[in-house]
């Protein structure tokens, strides 16, 4: 057995007087690098001690006000900045509104912060490999003894005086602490490659079940996401109605709602003559016109109605709507074209109300002017 | 009729045991096997949770078309089970803070239970918006908070404001707890002998010795985390009660909700908490800990905010009066005497008559009225959710759309199987950690602290 390296000489004490009255003699002798240890705080120790009042509150003034701040931030840049959305009229940057947020947000990173900040930067926690820890001495400082320990680094340690002053002070059972060989040979289990596996492993364990929870096993049954509902699907079989169709024509003699006949499918000319645009020529209904046109229309037809087609080939262009032919049609022809599709042209009935067609109609008539305007539309 | 001497305080804990003695005496069912009693009781809490997995089971297979909610009414139970719970929790965090601050040496006795009982209450409690939401797997989506298309949350909106305010209060409850089990971890792995569980208390006290220099920062982060705990604790009710205050519905839409919360909140904390501590307290003879006394201030602090709930249900019916608006009027009349009448008097008598008994000294000093009292105080706290969430829901502005809810079993089955749930933890936590703070109550022992005698 090599020579033992000395951490300490420690003493033990019965009640808390005594181990108060130690403590103001070993701070009036003038070691500095000594500890008292009870199993609770003993009030008046840190007084006998002569130790500065804690830092700590900085800490947690500083991380929870710097915690305030930045949910203030964060809230002002998401809400008012980055995605800005009216929400029951309140404006972007609603103060009020963002206090509760705010105050949790302080407490929890206050909190956080100074109980990280007292553990493992205050007392350098964890830390089981320390002198002290597995000895007599802790056992029974942990349960209802009072124990003073005074360190071989304290410039003032003379392992003689050290155990005179002890036997001074009337402690009890004066003995001599010292490194185990673990303890001094002791490395950070940190960066072992055991620890350093484990949490490779856990990483991957952790992302693994992750990525199947959320991308494999949620689409697996039952999770059918909706997919399968009790209704019937286009084209699917029914067994309520004898001939097994699932989709139904109407009952004769009625209309859907909102849905309008129209009578003069396959007859152009027919339209022409009778369908009058109801609609009166205004700012609101142009706009209205201008708008389904450059939505609908002038994909093939281009925004001016000169048949640039948008599509680059992939379509036959349209022939331009600025044509002798087109301008001298009236209104219900070209109504009926929209209506009822020409050529490769299809039926815009399902996508267009039938005043967005006369809207569009207005606005046809308005591009047509603009390249063919009369003489007095100049001056 | 012994005389008191009321210029000294008296003893919180009785008796002057050893404090050797108080090691042994609280680490004993850590270092016992579990007896019959313990099995049965579990069984119990176990088969209650059983109910819960079938609730649930049939909620998640057949959809949340299982519960009663139908067109007006359509937070029930679930937001109802959710304000009990959390309720529940409160008292925890203010034994352990806020009278810390008051410096009630009491508390020392009941707080680390009381603090465990908040960690369950608030699991619990956590449990419901996440099965309420239809398609609960897809709770996995909402950590971290998926924004693909760019859009951000609604921080005005008080159910945002309830998220952080209710995951806050878990995090530092828990914090708090863990920082206060700490020195007791170390007591514990000083004590045992097995190789296994020295391992397991060496990592959790993560190698602590008692230090004073440790002592000196550990006080002072206990005194910052029960500064902040204190507004938290207050904040969250508050919060959760603005999920009903800031909506425009009669009955909801008023001022006096959150202190009305916190109070309700806290009443019916202490009332769970008084309940279970009279069982702890006789199983594991902790009389001269947890001692009369104690019990008895709290059957105090629940006949004071007992009383401030009687206050604001008289409040709300003079508002509602007083402020001359019709649908809020019509609300609190048809509160007390509509459909749901039977539930609005079941909460009066249970958190406003029952325990004004409080007043009598015998009784706050007798366990078994006292526990029959707090028994019909969470009752009459459940019911007054109720009564809010489905009274104001059933019957709003629009008589065409009213209608009466009733729930179906599936809703007692989650309801019976919450408190399996919570007291299953309640159990394992009596077998696993010491339910009693060993360096907290060594502290307050008659002589523990120096007389400072010639100073």
């Amino acid at each position: 057995m090599s020579e033992k390296i000395l951490y300490s000489y420690t003493g033990i004490f019965d009640t808390p007087d005594e181990i108060i009255h130690a403590a103001e003699k070993a701070s009036e002798y003038g070691f500095k690098n000594y500890d008292v240890h009870t199993p609770y705080p003993l009030h008046g120790m840190n007084k006998a001690m002569k130790l500065p009042p804690s830092k700590l509150g900085y800490v947690a003034l500083v991380v929870g006000l710097s915690g305030a701040l930045a949910a203030l931030l964060l809230m002002f840049w998401m809400s008012a900045v980055d995605y800005p959305i009216v929400i029951g009229g309140k404006p972007f940057f609603s103060f009020p509104a963002y206090v509760p947020v705010m105050f949790e947000v302080t407490v929890l990173s206050a909190s956080i912060a100074t109980v990280l900040t007292m553990l493992f930067i205050f007392f350098k926690l964890p830390n089981n490999a320390h002198p002290l820890n597995d000895t007599l001495y802790m056992k029974k400082v942990s349960s209802d003894k009072y124990g003073i320990s005074i360190q071989a680094e304290d410039n003032k340690f003379n392992e003689a005086d050290v155990r005179r002053f002890l036997e001074d002070c009337d402690a009890k059972e004066i003995t001599a602490v010292y490194y185990d060989k673990e303890e001094i040979n002791y490395k950070h289990k940190i960066l072992e490659p055991k620890f350093i596996g484990f949490l490779l492993f856990t990483a991957l364990l952790t992302s693994g079940v992750t990525y199947f929870t959320l991308n494999k096993l949620l689409y697996m049954p039952p999770f059918d996401w909706m997919m399968e509902q009790n209704k019937l699907n286009p084209q699917a079989t029914s067994t309520v109605f004898d001939d097994g169709f699932g989709m139904r024509k109407p009952v004769e003699g009625t209309i859907a709602r909102g849905f309008t006949p129209y009578s003069f499918s396959g007859q152009p000319e027919a339209a022409e003559v009778n369908l009058v645009n109801p609609l009166p020529v205004s700012k609101s209904v142009l706009e209205l016109g201008q708008q389904k046109y450059d939505t609908f229309c002038s994909p093939c037809h281009g925004y001016y109605g000169e048949g640039d087609s948008r599509l680059r080939g992939q379509f036959p262009n349209p022939p331009s709507l600025h044509s002798e032919k087109i301008r001298t049609w009236k209104d219900g022809r070209i109504f009926h074209v929209i209506t009822d599709g020409q050529n490769i042209m299809p039926s815009y009935s399902s996508q267009l109300t039938v005043n967005e067609i006369w809207a569009i109609v207005h606005y046809t008539r308005v591009l047509q002017r603009a390249l063919n305007a009369k003489e007095s539309d100049l001056q | 009729m012994s005389v008191v001497d009321h210029t000294k305080e008296l003893s919180v804990v009785e008796g002057k045991p050893a404090l050797r003695s108080l090691d042994d005496l609280i680490s004993k069912p850590l270092e016992t096997k579990p007896d019959k009693k313990f099995f049965i009781a579990l069984s119990i809490t176990l088969s209650m949770m059983g109910l819960f997995v079938i609730g649930l089971g049939l909620t998640f297979w057949y959809g949340v078309g299982m519960w009663g909610n139908n067109n007006p009414v359509g937070w029930a139970f679930d937001i109802v089970n959710f304000v009990f719970w959390v309720g529940i929790g409160h008292a925890g965090t203010l034994i352990s803070a806020i009278l810390f601050l008051f410096r009630q040496k009491w508390r020392t006795g009941i707080a680390r239970f009381a603090e465990g009982m908040t960690i369950f209450a608030v699991m619990t409690a956590l449990l419901f918006p996440l099965i309420h939401v239809g398609r609960p797997w897809l709770d996995g989506w909402l950590m971290p908070y998926p924004n693909q298309h760019g859009l951000w949350v609604n921080f005005t909106s008080p159910l945002l404001w309830d998220v952080f305010a209710v995951s806050t209060y878990f995090i530092v409850s828990l914090i708090f707890w863990y920082v206060g089990l700490i020195p007791d971890f170390a007591t514990l792995r000083e004590r045992t002998s097995t190789k296994i569980k020295k391992a397991v208390y060496s990592t959790f006290s993560l190698g602590w010795r008692f230090s004073n220099r440790h002592w000196q920062h550990y006080e002072m982060v206990y005194l910052i985390l029960a500064g902040f705990a204190t507004p938290l604790v207050l904040s969250v009710h508050t919060i959760v009660s603005f999920d009903f205050a800031v909506s425009i519905l009669p009955g909801w839409h008023t001022t006096i909700f959150p202190p009305y919360f916190v109070a309700g909140a806290v009443f019916s904390g202490f009332a769970m908490v008084q309940n279970v501590l009279i069982f702890v307290r006789k199983i594991f003879n902790y009389e001269h800990i947890i001692t009369l006394d104690t019990l008895e201030k709290m059957n105090k602090i629940m006949l004071v905010t007992g009383s401030m709930v009687g206050y604001a249900y008289a409040m709300e019916f003079f508002i509602a009066w007083y402020s001359g608006v019709q649908p809020e009027q019509f609300t609190f009349l048809n509160r007390a005497f509509g459909p749901y009448a039977w539930a609005y008097w079941i909460m009066v008598s249970c958190n406003v008559i029952t325990p004004q008994l409080f007043w009598f000294k015998k009784i706050r000093r007798s366990i078994p009225i006292m526990f029959v009292v707090a028994v019909f105080v969470n009752v009459g706290m459940w019911f007054e959710r109720f009564v809010i969430v489905v009274t104001s829901l059933s019957r709003d502005y629009l008589p065409s759309s009213w209608a009466y809810y009733t729930p179906t079993y599936v809703d007692f089955m989650i309801l019976i199987g919450s408190f399996g749930f919570f007291f299953t933890w309640i159990l394992l936590f009596t077998k696993a950690l010491p339910v009693v703070s060993i360096a907290e109550v060594k502290a307050v022992v008659d002589d523990a602290q120096p007389s400072h005698k010639g100073h």
